[in-house]
């Protein structure tokens, strides 16, 4: 068996405008096959990726905020928010979506793996990443 | 007769809603629209930006592009005039010409 590995994947582009959100979503989706350590962290303006309430039907854009509900069935097990980049855009935990996670073997739950963390934090993860994938 | 600007990058990417705001005259019409949609919010970094530009300028925004990321009409900055598809069309007609802030 391979060594499991820690996986950041560093999330910092608004949704919709450009690609950049949907394109990191698909490749967590594609690398939740591998059974790594997955977590996603999100800085800047990669917070209003996960801003509820999206609806762009008016726009023809597919809403994957769906999607993002369901990456603790992909084997998310972390969801990481930057706190200043929430409060410089006049944003609170209230505002984002919460997304569950069940370990199907041990039943372990957790209800809601976004967490709200300050920089030092932010620095911390990035350091004890294996890998950090950059969106 | 004035010009419209529209600006339709991220307030906190990138520069455009800083350079259009400095390089436009009283009188000009501002529309917001995809990620600059962001900028007409209450409560960000930029808020006392657009307010200030609404002393002399028309503020704009683009209601599809708010609703597609989730921000409700309430949490737009009071004065900022909601427009959709055809106010758009309206705002390029009513102007001289358009200048985007790309």
């Amino acid at each position: 068996m391979s060594e499991v590995k820690k996986f950041m994947y560093l999330n910092r582009r608004a949704p919709y405008g450009t690609i950049y959100a949907w394109e990191s979503l698909e490749v967590v989706l594609i690398g939740a096959a591998f059974d790594q350590q997955v977590s996603l962290m999100f800085v800047d303006d990669g917070v209003y990726q996960l801003v509820k309430g999206s609806k762009p039907a008016d726009i023809e854009m597919k809403n994957f905020t769906p999607t993002y509900r369901t990456l603790g069935d992909y084997g998310v097990r972390h969801m990481f928010v930057d706190k200043a980049s929430l409060e410089a855009r006049g944003l609170t935990q209230d505002d984002l979506i919460e997304v569950e996670w069940e370990d199907w073997e041990t039943e372990e739950e957790v209800d809601n793996i976004v967490e709200v963390i300050d920089a030092d934090k932010v620095v911390e993860l990035l350091d004890e990443s294996d890998v950090v994938f950059s969106f | 007769m004035s010009d419209l600007y529209t600006i339709n990058k991220s307030p906190f990417e990138k520069n455009s809603l800083d350079s259009a705001l400095k390089f436009s005259k009283a009188g000009t019409a501002v529309l917001l629209y995809e990620d600059a949609v962001y900028a007409a919010v209450k409560g960000t970094a930029v808020e006392e930006q657009i307010k200030a530009a609404m002393g002399d300028k028309k503020v704009y925004a683009l209601g599809p592009d708010l609703a597609a990321r989730g921000i409700a009409e309430d949490r737009v900055i009071d004065g900022v005039e909601l427009v959709d598809y055809t106010g758009f069309v309206d705002l390029v007609e009513a102007n001289d010409k358009v200048q985007a802030w790309v």
